[in-house]
């Protein structure tokens, strides 16, 4: 039963051939059997998931549901779920019940999903590797030893190990797409403003947005589907109609042409992972799409850019963690002033210090112009060479990581090395542009993924494109050993 | 780039964050790293550039002006470790 889709599931449920009640106790028990091995929950909620499985099996039965009612799923730590710990990954929010559910989590219960539990993630989404976790680093279920990627490194794992056949992430620099294919799942971070994000604890507000991890591209469909549209609370939620995607997928791609990014293909890329992603890039042109090498001047520039944005907004958006209204609050502090610091400091791991600081040098009197303004500017380089490939190219393809997962500890103490992970993710935040990872094979017995960008609003396109290549290969089905 | 231990003190600071003095080198080494990788945007001549306002180039959303949100408050501040009387607690500020 946990070897299927979202979709194989909604037609067993629909059929009355399994029960969500079933299906949940199901899923409930291999989290309580495996998640030890792999940590990639915070928090299981059995006794919410359960109450809500009886209620979709409801409207199972009056014929009112929709392709989500009655699936399992888990929501990464940074979506505020109403009366359950929101901890972010970090000690600061490790005592906090949100009192309300984010928009993305009110959709999807809404669609009838069942919530299992919140998964782990790196501080405040602030890693590529899950191993800034308050709570300890997920591994890897292809190989324990190895991190699944991050931040939305526990829905990736939970969803590889097949504990949950969907989960939601978020992305602000490659928080989806890159533990998407080091764990080997489908992972889809849509346009920016696309799902709202009233409720998703914020780490760069220019830049956060919360998508779907799933094993194939149609199971992503349906979670996008109900995540996204606007929403009265996120005055950046876009107000365009979502269109349906589900409907998009069949089109056949030989009317699609694929930029292919030549400067991706650099020293920096394994090999393995090179060749995976150039034999997934010959089965598109199989199935008809036109390839075409393209080159994107100041791609380069990506990883720099987005380390002066993205850290500036954080500085900010995390000032709001005093240790007055919520979250932890140091003890015994003579002034306000000292029970500030010393609350932010007891409060924030390693990492996310490093933010806050490199945000306050690179916005602070005499560096302004220098690095944030300068940041700004290089983005809309960045973003109008994006604007370029597009009125060219359909859709962009490229590796998600430079190599397949890495081992635990490796880069943790590097942190210029653990950002140079996200090499390859940076670029499709800082244009505001959606991009998707899904497997395309191994690298010595590791997942590697295939990365799809497309314009602004292209979110059928992608998934499209993704379910066209996985009608035609199977390595979105390989579980990894043992789960 | 190389930042000095006066530099992140005053960061420090400006964070409302407290490193403590045995891990002030080994942050301050770790930053120094990253304004240098960072460093890389000052070659690129951006004279003529606007910068980014919005990645889609979209303008502000504006609502209605009126009140949609309920009083919540005893809701929200029930996350709050020291509340008296609707009130947040904090040090004394005023002597």
């Amino acid at each position: 039963m946990h070897d299927a889709t979202i979709t194989q599931l909604a037609e067993a449920l629909r059929r009355g051939k399994v029960s969500s009640v079933e299906l949940t106790g199901h899923c409930l028990a291999r989290i309580e059997r495996l998640d030890g091995g792999l940590n990639a929950f915070i928090t299981v909620t059995p006794e919410c998931a359960r109450a809500q499985a009886e209620r979709a099996d409801e409207r199972l039965a009056a014929g009112d549901a929709t392709p989500l009612t009655g699936i399992p799923i888990a929501h990464k730590d940074i979506f505020c779920t109403e009366g359950v710990r929101t901890s972010c990954g970090s000690r600061m929010l490790d005592n906090f019940v949100s009192p309300y559910d984010a928009t993305a989590v009110s959709r999807l219960r809404e669609a009838g999903a069942v919530m299992l539990g919140k998964t782990n993630m790196d501080e405040f989404a602030m890693g590529s590797s899950n191993e800034t976790s308050y709570y300890g680093p997920v591994r890897n279920p292809w190989n324990r030893d190895r991190v699944p990627g991050g931040s939305s490194g526990g829905s990736a794992a939970a969803v590889a190990a097949r504990l949950v056949p969907g989960a939601t992430g978020t992305d602000t620099g490659g928080s989806i797409r890159q533990p998407a294919a080091l764990c080997g799942v489908t992972g889809i971070k849509p346009t920016y403003g696309r799902v709202s994000r009233w409720g998703m604890v914020a780490f760069a507000s220019s830049l956060d947005q919360a998508g779907a991890l799933a094993r194939t591209a149609r199971d992503a469909a349906l979670m996008l589907q109900a995540m996204s549209g606007p929403d009265p609370r996120d005055s950046t939620s876009l107000p365009d109609p979502v269109p349906d995607y589900s409907a998009e997928l069949e089109m056949p791609l030989d009317r699609t042409t694929i930029g292919v990014v030549d400067d991706f293909f650099d020293d920096g890329l394994d090999p393995d992972n090179a060749q995976r992603v150039r034999d997934a890039l010959s089965v598109m042109e199989r199935l008809g799409a036109t390839l075409t090498s393209i080159r994107l001047e100041n791609i380069g520039l990506s990883v720099p850019a987005y380390y002066v944005v993205a850290p500036a907004e954080a500085s900010s958006n995390l000032s709001r963690f005093d240790g007055v209204r919520f979250g932890h609050r140091a003890e015994g502090a003579g002034d306000l002033a000292e029970l500030y610091m010393r609350t932010r400091g007891e409060g924030f791991g390693a990492e996310v210090k490093r933010r806050i600081l490199t945000g306050a040098y690179v916005l602070s009197a005499g560096y302004f112009d220098a690095y944030y303004l300068q940041a700004q500017k290089v983005r809309q380089l960045i973003s109008e060479d994006f604007a370029r490939a597009f009125a060219e190219v359909d859709l962009i393809a490229g590796p998600t990581t430079p190599t397949p997962a890495f081992p635990l500890g490796q880069k943790l103490d590097d942190p210029v090395q653990m950002y140079l992970n996200d090499i390859y993710t940076i670029g499709a935040p800082l244009a505001g542009l959606p991009a998707l990872s899904m497997p395309c094979g191994l690298a010595r017995g590791l997942p590697v993924g295939l990365q799809l960008i497309g314009p602004h609003l292209g979110e059928g396109r992608l998934l499209n494109a993704a379910h066209c290549f996985q009608r035609e290969t199977d390595w979105h089905t390989l579980a990894p050993p043992g789960y | 780039m190389s930042l000095s231990l006066e530099e992140l003190h005053d960061l420090c600071i400006l964070s409302r964050l407290r490193i403590t003095p045995a891990e002030m080198e080994g942050v301050a080494a770790k930053l120094s790293e990253i304004v240098t990788m960072v460093d890389a945007l000052q070659a690129v001549d951006t004279a003529s550039v606007v910068p980014m306002a919005h990645p889609l180039d979209r303008a502000q959303q504006l609502r209605e002006d009126r009140v949609t949100e309920s009083d919540r408050h005893r809701r929200y501040q029930a996350n709050a470790r020291r509340v008296e009387r609707g009130l947040y607690l904090v040090p004394r500020v005023i002597e």
